[in-house]
């Protein structure tokens, strides 16, 4: 039988705010276990919450770039659970009165636009760090707990059951990473749980519109493991029906060394998380001005900023889609245009040299070494002449590596493009007479074989010869 | 007698009659004397208080004006964190746990160079009408050793009565400073919910709990109060205003004042001579001018019911905290399940195992609606009450129990009973509303209470009227029960 996946996501996504949700403990990542601590994110007795302002404000931004309706009464609710990572046993979260409702992201995937609807937006506080000893907290002798990540607001943004793929699924989180990013509201870094997403999926006969027993997939820390991993569980679930099974409703861990997921725990009804409205904390009223103010603040957008390369910058629609995907890299394209580079020269070493280099150094435009009026000057020196895109692409790992400008990289080792035509005619002269049988070739009509007398030059000349110029040298001297 | 008082002794402090350091040694040796029968407190904190007290007779020396609380020995309930001092709550799941910070009220208080003798005994988690419920010892009542001095804050109130303290400061959740304050014949005040702020306080029923002062006359309620009243940035729920002199409230005249009595809390179990002397109060407050307003209460009655859902509710999440993981007591356990299973089997006593109980229960889902909900729109409809009563009436006068101290054991076997006892006092923490106990009487050498029910924010009232009933039943003033304090 043909089946269809039906897909919904719950997306964690971690407020990038100085401070944690609830206390003034900073949020950085990274720091020394348990240094970022205090007896609000201790939960020590006593000790009560007190919402960070600016936590809102990131929900608010959100919610409004998302389509949602901001309600103008919301209030936090305790989820009650056992786990040593919750230093209360509750989590201060939203129930029944999220900050956001509704809402839905545009998603291009295979040329056509879809629209996925979200059911809700809320805060949380997040949980703290478990370190076992062994594998997990039931095979350990010890477990060691990092409180520094206990009280970092969380956004959780659930999203409908309107997705049919794994690639749906990558298409939308990552459409959901770039928002957030162009609204300065998360970095969305899936590697350092910066942004976390549950997958519920189900599939059901083509045709039918009756859902099937869904399956939660967890422990996904990739963009590629969401599509994987949505599409492992989707040819596992049809096997299981074409056999005449049934599905059982668990958990399951998506193990990414192995591209499969497997059985964490079977759901027995819904846990009974016992939620209250947190009394320490008083409901949240936001206001119509407030609202107005925090859309007056919102940015650009990426689906808008991308229609804006097309139309104020010429660039062909695959290039300003590429550009914009991340708001980093859309930033510093712009950044390297202002410097007054040509927006196609720009977009070609963007996506070309420059991505391949963040690629291989695994980290986002802003992090970059070569900042963008660096690359505009190196990308100057071609458009100038002085050194050749073939030796521009050398000189920017050098950059990168070093930290020098392009000026300084070409000077101290001499790579400025060789001009002068009689000096390269003097070594074109040289290959013509060392190469009789390439020389032949070109008058028997292979006009190809121009290219091997081109390399040779260029290779005499360290590739400084100034490509032209050897070409016009090497045609006047053949014919 | 007068000399027990914070403002007779900051006199004396003042004109240098005593030293802080006199002052404290003799409150020390009071304690060394009588705490063997009385038990009042969990700790002993003579050290720091002798250096405070030489701290305040160094300003003195040096001419600087002192606050009115400063040098004036007092005790805190061992529900409120003190930095680098045990903070028990009287139960074996926190009893070595120091808190590593202060509570706002004890930053408010080092402000104005107070000073502590020690933390007070309480019911566990401040769970108890009696402070038989503490993990650690049963405290006397001063007036009879046989009798408990009332819960959960039995210790603070025992403390000043048997002239240990000339102070303290209690919590109350469902009447934890009126009732014990009223069984140990004490000025015991409930703030309106928001005007103290909770930061620092353990929390029991956290929609519920306000930290309140006990003290020997009005005079002495308005001084602690204007120590530890102010809006706090720690505290969601503690309300921005300005700064009130409560001592400017203490005016002796209720002339034209509307006081309206509740029939609902003279309920049917209330016993006859508190009757008595409740009717003796009124005729007083007649006889002085005031207006006494007969008014109606319909929802009073499922007040009790309504607390015993909403108080345990919060305290099972509350309480949830203790897991011997982070701090506090922890059992040996095969695995981690096992691990808080037996911290917990161990470390609460049953009371508080029966409220996590309970709140467990009524937050459950399927029964969530039946009790937690229904008993939300209950305290909402107790509220409306108290705000119609209130509308008309300037203060509301009730018993603050239907009896005096009842005797140590009595209620062992029979929860129900003790639970009742609360019925005078719940229905105001469940409106927020602010309540004092004062002395309005004796049987049989017990102490008779009555409580002083005032608008939200309108402490001044309620003070004013009480310090009018005191400063015109002079006749009520008995010497301290354990002997006066040998200055």
């Amino acid at each position: 039988m043909k089946y269809e996946s039906v897909i919904g996501l719950e997306v964690h996504v971690e407020l990038k705010t100085k401070t944690k949700i609830f206390c003034g403990c900073s949020t950085e990542f990274g720091a020394q276990p348990n240094t970022h601590v205090c007896p609000v994110c201790l939960g020590l007795p006593g000790s009560m919450p007190v919402l960070n302002k600016e936590v809102l404000h990131y929900a608010v931004k959100a919610g409004l770039a998302l389509h949602c309706d901001i309600l103008p009464f919301s209030k936090f609710d305790r989820k009650n659970y056992y786990y040593p990572d919750l230093p209360k046993n509750f989590q201060t979260s939203q129930y029944d009165l999220p900050i956001c409702l509704n809402g839905y992201i545009d998603i291009e995937v295979g040329g056509k636009t879809r629209r996925v609807h979200l059911t809700r937006i809320h805060m949380e506080e997040d949980a703290g760090k478990l370190v076992h000893s062994g594998a997990s907290i039931d095979t350990s002798d010890t477990t060691f707990v990092d409180y520094n990540r206990t009280g970092v607001p969380l956004l959780e943004i659930v999203s409908e059951p309107d997705l049919r793929s794994g690639e749906e699924a990558r298409a939308y989180l990552e459409k959901l990473r770039s928002i957030m990013q162009y609204l300065g509201v998360s970095d969305c870094r899936m590697e350092e749980g910066s942004m976390r997403c549950d997958a519920n999926i189900s599939v059901r006969p083509v045709g039918s519109d009756k859902l099937g027993t869904k399956t939660e997939i967890k422990n996904i820390n990739s963009f590629s493991g969401v599509q994987k991993g949505i599409e492992y569980e989707a040819v596992r679930q049809a096997q299981i029906l074409d056999e005449g099974g049934t599905i059982q409703q668990a958990t399951r861990g998506w193990e990414e060394a192995k591209g499969i997921t497997v059985l964490q725990r079977v759901k027995e009804g819904d846990a009974d998380y016992r939620y209250f409205p947190e009394p320490d904390l008083i409901p949240i009223e936001v206001s119509k001005e407030y609202i107005e103010k925090v859309r007056a603040e919102l940015p650009e957008m990426p689906d808008a900023r991308r229609q804006r390369f097309q139309d104020e910058l010429g660039l062909p629609e695959y290039d300003a889609n590429l550009l914009t995907l991340e708001k980093q890299t859309a930033d510093y394209f712009e950044d390297v245009v202002k410097e007054g580079i040509d927006a196609k020269t720009a977009s070609n070493w963007m996506l070309g040299e420059f991505a391949k280099k963040l690629n291989e150094e695994g980290v986002t435009a802003d992090q970059a070494p070569v900042r963008p009026a660096a690359l505009a000057g190196l990308l100057k020196l071609i458009a100038k002449g002085t050194i050749s895109g073939k030796i521009a692409k050398k000189v920017l790992p050098e950059m990168w590596s070093s930290g020098k400008s392009a000026d300084d990289v070409v000077k101290e080792q001499g790579l400025v493009q060789i001009t002068d035509t009689g000096a390269i005619e003097e070594i074109v002269k040289s290959v013509i007479a060392a190469n009789p049988q390439s020389v032949a070739d070109y008058k028997a009509g292979k006009k190809k074989a121009i290219g091997f007398l081109v390399g040779q030059v260029m290779k005499q000349t360290k590739g400084r010869a100034n490509p032209g110029v050897v070409n016009q040298l090497l045609t006047k001297n053949l014919e | 007698m007068e000399a027990l008082t914070i403002h007779a002794l900051h006199d004396k402090l003042v004109n240098k009659e005593i030293s802080a350091v006199e002052l404290t040694e003799k409150f020390i040796a009071r304690k060394d004397t009588v705490e063997p029968d009385i038990k009042a407190f969990l700790s002993d904190n003579r050290k720091n208080a002798l250096e405070a007290a030489a701290a305040v007779d160094k300003k003195i020396a040096a001419g600087e004006a002192i606050a009115d609380m400063a040098g004036v020995p007092g005790a805190i309930k061992d529900v409120i964190c003190v930095a680098g001092q045990n903070t028990t709550c009287g139960s074996k799941i926190l009893e070595h746990f120091k808190s590593p910070y202060n509570a706002t009220v004890i930053e408010k208080l080092n402000a104005l160079d107070y000073i502590s003798l020690g933390k007070t005994n309480m019911d566990e988690f401040a769970m108890g009408s009696s402070t038989e419920n503490s993990a650690y010892q049963i405290t006397h009542n001063p007036w009879n050793l046989d009798y408990v001095p009332g819960g959960s804050s039995g210790g603070s109130a025992a403390a000043v009565a048997a002239g240990e303290a000339v102070w303290s400061l209690g919590s109350d959740t469902g009447g934890s400073i009126r009732q014990p304050a009223a069984y140990c014949g004490l000025v015991g005040l409930k703030p309106t919910y928001g005007l103290v702020s909770r930061y620092g306080l353990v929390a029991y029923g956290s929609s519920l709990d306000q930290i309140g002062p006990f003290t020997n006359d009005v005079e002495d309620c308005a001084i602690v109060l204007n120590a530890i009243a102010g809006h706090d940035a720690k505290d969601s729920t503690s309300i921005p205003q300005e700064k009130k002199d409560y001592k400017k409230a203490l005016i002796n005249d209720v002339k034209g004042m509307k006081i309206g009595v509740p029939e609902e809390f003279f309920v049917e179990g209330l016993d006859d001579q508190c009757r008595k002397a409740l009717e003796e109060a009124i005729d007083t407050y007649k006889k002085l001018g005031a207006e006494i307003v007969p008014v109606k209460m319909p929802h009073m009655k499922y007040g009790l019911a309504a607390y015993y859902i909403i108080a345990p509710a919060e305290a099972s999440s509350n309480l949830a905290r203790y897991d011997g993981v982070g701090f506090g007591f922890r059992a040996d356990g095969t695995d981690i399940v096992d691990m808080y299973r037996k911290t917990r089997t161990e470390g609460f006593g049953p009371e508080v195992k029966r409220r996590i109980m309970l709140g467990t229960y009524v937050l459950s889902s399927g029964y969530y609606d039946a009790y937690y909900l229904r008993a939300m729109k209950v305290r909402t409809l107790v509220k409306q009450d108290f705000d119609n009563a209130l509308r008309t009436c300037d203060v509301l006068l009730t018993p603050t129990a239907p009896d005096t101290a009842f005797k140590i054991g009595q209620n062992d076997n029979n929860p129900l009973a003790m639970y009742l006892g609360d019925v005078c006092t719940v229905t105001l923490n469940l409106a927020g509303l602010p309540g004092i106990s004062i002395p309005c009487g004796f049987k049989n050498g017990l102490p008779i209470g009555m409580q002083l029910i005032g608008k939200a924010l309108d402490e001044e009232t309620l003070l004013r009227v009480a310090y009018t009933f005191e400063q015109n039943r002079t006749d009520l003033k008995k010497p301290l029960p354990m002997g006066e304090v040998e200055l």
